[in-house]
């Protein structure tokens, strides 16, 4: 079992408060991703469930037993370190077994461990190996194995992938998933990475100055943001945002007037806003739709053109807006320098944040995302 | 040969010259020492760079006194003692100073620091009534003491630079692994410090085998005193006679271990000395 309860927990640096109001409950088995800018206590916070920082206000349970004042080693809790902090003196078997070593565990008990570990994470072959001698990926494997030795039942991992290359990371990020699909073990995983909290996370949890901003599934997240913060943080390229003012607040439908004069219907409850309020429209990339399904248009040119292979990403100068809007093209589309562009906006398909950033709820169903 | 190559080979001509002058400036001392050490007296004031004939009796002399052999046997005890107390306050005092947040943290480092630089003359009578309170007058307890007091100022600094440098995660690693702080300094930190613990431990070695003051004020009798003090106190046949041959004999026998320890632990040395200087 492995369910971890956070009340009300928070963390003083020196009087500074860097992590508050943290209330979270992570199921037996859960993948959950902590996520945000750095800065924003993710990894504070894992380091108090880890034991390794102490928690200042709150309360902390692992299945119903209070933890906050058990030492990091009675916890029954593993983690993943970014610089895999191997020993470097160790081969990787004793390096797995050094744990094992202390608890004075049984000889046979320890071999057998760290080879059936070895066996799951590929490292068999290199039992004998010093850290010195293996490569990132590998090193991040027996930091993981390291861990897995000990069976603990949470296993937390902070920033794991951060010192891979890029095309490691993506392997690495699939090994992951598929060793938490075969162990089931409740696992926590602190990341910047916005991709590797999409694809790995149940649930996540994004943090920001040191409270929870939102928690949820990644396409929760990705489609319903409670706040511009969040919308801002999840998905790639940036959500493209338009200061606009709110001319007819209602439940079904907000309506707004957009920079160049034009009004737009927007599916959200804006009911506690009034007329004549600055509000924020958010639209994400591949959100724009064809003019003639448009409720509204907005007029620009092409600045910079970024051809990805398999997608076109198309910066464009939009009259009275600061900035480009960004739109998702095709990955052949056809552009030339500055060439005019029309965008097209559909009220279903746009966010509205309130002046203080907060989302008016979205009044649309998308099938298969839970809010 | 154009003007070009004749400017670089004139620099090379040069380099070598002056690595020359520095090798004869620094090794020449030493060389006489040995050479003056394997002649017979009588052949003792004649200036010649080369030895015509090897004479042992120097070396036979002062081994076969008794007294000598016993301030070597002195010296070794003294030092080890003083390298071994010196390394184990100081691993554990450095931990403490560079891993253990506590107030006035930096306070200590100053403190040890600002005690390292006071001279040996200073302390000497002040130390000497300690040592005769703790009945260690005459005894190498009071010699390993008063060392130890000398040599740990510097030990602790360097062991704390070097634990600082060990990165954090690998003692929240052992700390997860369910080790205590002594099975984390002795079974992590132990055996990535070699470097400058062999560093600090030679370096406190030289300081106790050469130290010749207070060997001399806390010491009275001649099986209790250690080498320095030994070689200054041969004497001649008459009081106006001084025994160089001998003398050199004993300063060679004591120096060579020495330069051997050192040419041993000499990559040690550097890498101790310059850890964390740049990454590696």
């Amino acid at each position: 079992m492995g369910h971890l309860t956070l009340t009300g927990i928070g963390k003083d640096y020196d009087g500074v408060e860097v992590s508050r109001d943290i209330d979270l409950s992570i199921e037996d088995g859960e993948f959950v991703v902590f996520v945000g800018p750095s800065g924003c206590g993710k990894s504070t916070l894992l380091r108090m469930i880890a034991g390794l920082e102490e928690i200042s206000r709150g309360e902390m349970c692992l299945d119903g037993e209070r933890l906050n004042e058990t030492p990091p080693q009675e916890r029954d809790i593993g983690m993943v370190f970014q610089s895999y902090a191997l020993y470097p003196h160790m081969t990787v078997a004793e390096n797995m077994a050094f744990g094992l070593k202390l608890a004075h565990a049984d000889k046979s008990e320890i071999k057998q461990r760290v080879e059936a570990a070895a066996h799951t994470l590929q490292l068999s072959p290199l039992l004998d190996r010093r850290p010195k001698a293996l490569s990132g990926g590998q090193r991040q494997r027996v930091a993981i194995g390291r861990t897995l030795v000990k069976q603990p039942r949470v296993f937390l991992f902070d920033e794991p992938l951060s010192n891979l290359d890029a095309s490691l990371r993506v392997e690495m990020r699939v090994q992951l998933a598929e060793l938490h699909r075969r162990l089931g073990a409740t696992m926590v995983y602190v990341t910047h990475d916005q991709v590797e909290a999409m694809t790995l996370a149940d649930r996540i949890v994004l943090l920001s100055s040191g409270r929870i901003a939102q928690v949820g599934a990644p396409l929760t997240l990705y489609h319903f943001p409670e706040s511009l913060e969040v919308a801002a943080f999840i998905g790639s390229p940036r959500i493209n945002t338009l200061p606009v003012t709110v001319i007819d607040p209602g439940k079904r439908r907000t309506g707004v007037r957009l920079p160049n004069g034009e009004t737009l219907p927007v599916a959200v409850d804006g009911s506690r806003l009034t007329a004549g309020d600055t509000a924020t429209l958010g639209i994400r990339a591949e959100d724009f739709v064809t003019p003639d399904t448009a409720d509204a248009l907005l007029q620009g040119r092409l600045g910079v053109a970024e051809r990805l292979g398999y997608e076109t990403l198309a910066h464009i100068d939009v009259d009275g807006v600061e900035g480009t809007v960004t739109q998702r093209l095709d990955r052949l589309a056809c552009l030339e320098p500055r060439q005019a562009l029309t965008l097209g906006l559909s009220g279903e398909q746009c966010h509205l944040f309130d002046t203080e950033g907060q989302a008016c709820p979205r009044q649309v169903e998308i099938p298969g995302i839970a809010r | 040969m154009n003007p070009y190559q004749l400017i670089k080979l004139a620099k090379r001509i040069g380099f070598y010259a002056l690595i020359a002058l520095v090798m004869v400036y620094a090794v020449f001392p030493f060389y006489y020492a040995v050479i003056t050490s394997l002649k017979p007296s009588s052949e003792l004031f004649e200036v010649d760079y080369w030895l015509s004939s090897v004479d042992v009796g120097n070396y036979v002399q002062i081994f076969t006194q008794k007294s000598f052999v016993r301030a070597i046997f002195n010296s070794i005890i003294v030092s080890l003692s003083v390298v071994f107390i010196a390394l184990l306050l100081g691993i554990t005092a450095s931990y403490a100073l560079g891993r253990v947040r506590f107030r006035g943290r930096t306070t200590v480092m100053l403190v040890i620091l600002g005690v390292s630089m006071f001279p040996q003359v200073a302390v000497l009578s002040g130390l000497f009534e300690v040592i005769r309170s703790l009945n260690l007058y005459n005894n190498p307890g009071g010699l390993i003491l008063s060392y130890t007091i000398f040599t740990l100022p510097f030990t602790v600094w360097v062991l704390t630079t070097f634990m600082r440098q060990l990165p954090m995660e690998l003692e929240e690693a052992a700390i997860m692994d369910g080790a205590t702080p002594w099975v984390t300094i002795t079974r992590v930190f132990l055996p990535l410090m070699w470097p400058a613990m062999a560093t600090t431990g030679l370096l406190a070695f030289i300081a106790a085998w050469n130290e010749f003051l207070f060997a001399l004020t806390f010491t009275l009798t001649d099986s209790q005193r250690t080498v320095p003090v030994a070689i200054a106190l041969i004497s001649g046949g008459s009081q106006h006679e001084l025994p160089w041959g001998p003398i050199m004999a004993a300063s060679v026998t004591v120096t060579v271990p020495l330069v051997i320890l050192v040419m041993i632990f000499q990559r040690r040395i550097v890498s101790g000395l310059t850890a964390g200087a740049v990454k590696g």
